[in-house]
């Protein structure tokens, strides 16, 4: 038993430790060492890279990014939940929507964002669309702002979203909410005293997997955002290929590690306490 | 007593298969009610229309003089006990029992918690979760969450059906005093005709979504309608047609008048008495209950026969 399980999981274990420990443990050095002349990293240890982080420049870009991963994961949650009912209440078609919410997983993100990029630009079909309409003279600066990047981030992310708070209330028990029904509660009220409750790990598991993908993206700011709007994604590219600065980047990804994990254990925390 | 609950013509057709077909029945106000049947008989789902959980094709539900069959389960004055409790995980013990009060605030509504608590003995257990509660015990605050909101009629769905057999009994009786204390009316939906029969004042037999019979215990022990009934309710011997109950057969070694002569087949010790299974000459199975310190041999020929009062006949 013990052995067989040993084989089962040495595979795993090996990958684990290569692509995810390893690494991490090399980002963690690097962020104590001093930075070399051309890229790289050389000796003496220092925590100055970190002390870099209160500069209230890069504190404004680290507010603006949880601000902006905060908002998109609580549009994806607000937007993702009620589809999520939606789903797990549609009986034989549940698994056709399923599909269409995994659907866009087909196509590259990157040429998501393209496509996106065509619709919102200047010369984009919804602006010509208005303008030829009428309805507008001007075209709407609809990309290059951080609206357009909050976009990018909730349709991107949204099936995130979806997908684990479905597969808490595809495990509801029925009973319950024709127990609460049965016991007086209108329909909104077997919403907020039953459904809801009982779907908080998922919802938690939602906002994981939203907010830190969100925290840390570059490529929906880049395309989307334009140069004007710079979030930590970006701060690393530009720090590691540009700036050539090593250590800081390593420094800015093990905070942003942090949070993740702090993020993970109050999330899984207040989900043991419900259930 | 006036009637509490009526249900007129009530059916219920589903995509597939007739559920509910023109049910008609009359509960009395405090009574102890059974729906007994094999499943798929309609007895769960005949709960179900009325507790609101499914809308009738055709057909009335009248609850304390008012109409109700349009009702959403939220505007009826009956209450669920469910065959797995359906407690909220996330709620203890107490918040449980307070749940429906939200709805329905009562100026009593700490007192009657305290109470109803007290009535199914888990006032010390009220800050527990459902998970850290055994099945009787989760099956007792079920009862009072549904109790709490002292409903026209309390709706019980195979409530002991989940518990061991063991404690099954000692939960029958306990439901029983329950049900005089509290004076609710119950309607008890079961599959155990033996619960049935101790438990209820009056028990209606469903078969294939119709009603078979409704009666007192006795009178469906006694004087079953149908064939059905019969052989449902207790045993039954099936001998050229006629029924006949094991304990009014009598078996002998002498020829009586209008004696069968048998073969004792097999012999079932049953502590207070013993049955003994007898072939006929015909080849039919005989069962006679009789005495514990009645013994016969295995192979031995008997001398089989009924008082002719004790035969029942069915037309179907």
């Amino acid at each position: 038993m013990t052995r067989l399980r040993t084989i089962f999981v040495t595979p795993a274990a090996v990958l684990m430790l290569v692509t995810i420990v390893v690494p991490a443990a090399i980002i963690c050095v690097y962020s104590v060492l001093s930075r070399g002349a051309y890229g790289g990293v050389e000796l003496p240890w220092t925590i100055e890279n970190y002390g870099r982080l209160i500069d209230p420049l890069y504190g404004g870009i680290f507010v603006r990014s949880v601000g902006l991963a905060a908002a998109a994961t609580a549009l994806c949650i607000l937007l993702g939940f009620p589809l999520a009912l939606f789903i797990a209440q549609s009986g034989a078609r549940r698994n056709l929507y399923l599909s269409l919410v995994i659907l866009p997983f087909w196509t590259s993100f990157l040429i998501r964002l393209y496509a996106w990029m065509f619709l919102l630009r200047d010369t984009g079909l919804i602006n010509t669309g208005l303008q030829s309409l009428g309805l507008i003279h001007q075209p709407l600066p609809l990309l290059y702002n951080t609206g357009a990047v909050l976009l990018g981030l909730v349709y991107g992310f949204l099936p995130f979203a979806v997908l684990p708070i479905y597969a808490t209330l595809e495990r509801l028990d029925k009973s319950l909410l024709e127990a609460a029904a049965d016991l007086g509660a209108r329909p909104l009220a077997v919403l907020t005293r039953v459904t809801l409750p009982l779907c908080a790990p998922g919802i938690g598991a939602a906002a994981i997997l939203v907010f830190v993908p969100s925290l840390g993206t570059y490529i929906t700011s880049d395309l989307l955002g334009g140069s004007k709007t710079i979030l930590i994604g970006n701060l690393v590219q530009n720090q590691f290929t540009t700036a050539r600065d090593w250590p800081f980047v390593a420094a800015i990804s093990i905070v942003l590690m942090i949070v993740a994990v702090m993020l993970m254990f109050a999330v899984r925390r207040r989900g043991e306490e419900l259930l | 007593m006036e009637d509490i609950l009526e249900l007129r013509g009530l059916s219920k057709q589903f995509a597939t298969h007739r559920a509910v077909h023109e049910v008609s029945l009359a509960v009395e106000r405090g009574a102890f009610f059974s729906l007994l049947g094999p499943s798929g008989c309609g007895k769960t789902t005949t709960l179900r229309l009325i507790a609101g959980f499914e809308m009738p094709t055709s057909g009335e539900i009248w609850l304390n003089g008012t109409r109700i069959d349009a009702l959403p389960p939220f505007r009826r004055s009956v209450n669920t006990v469910f065959q797995s409790y359906a407690l909220f995980p996330h709620l203890t013990v107490l918040g449980n029992v307070e749940f429906g009060l939200r709805h329905a605030p009562a100026a009593d509504a700490e007192q009657r918690v305290r109470r109803v608590l007290e009535q199914v003995q888990m006032a010390d257990k009220r800050s527990r979760k459902p998970s850290e509660l055994s099945g009787g015990e989760r099956q007792r605050v079920a009862l009072a969450r549904a109790l709490v909101l002292a409903p026209d009629v309390l709706l019980l769905d195979e409530p002991l059906s989940a518990l061991d057999p063991q404690l099954r009994k000692q939960v029958r009786a306990e439901l029983k005093a329950l049900q005089r204390q509290t004076g609710v009316t119950f309607l008890f939906v079961t599959h155990d005709q033996e619960e049935a029969l101790a438990l209820s004042d009056r028990i209606a037999v469903m078969r294939g979504g119709e009603v078979e019979q409704a009666g007192t215990p006795q009178e469906l022990y006694q004087k079953p309608r149908t064939r059905f009934v019969a052989s449902f309710l207790g045993e039954m011997n099936w001998v050229d047609g006629i029924g006949i109950r094991p304990e009014c057969v009598r078996v002998s070694l002498d020829g009586f008048l209008n004696a069968r002569p048998g073969r004792v087949a097999h012999t079932t010790f049953l502590g207070p008495h013993r049955h003994f299974t007898i072939q006929l000459q015909g080849g039919e199975l005989v069962t006679a209950q009789t005495a514990a310190a009645v013994t016969f041999a295995i192979g031995e020929t008997v001398q089989v026969s009924w008082d002719a009062a004790d035969e029942l006949r069915f037309s179907s």
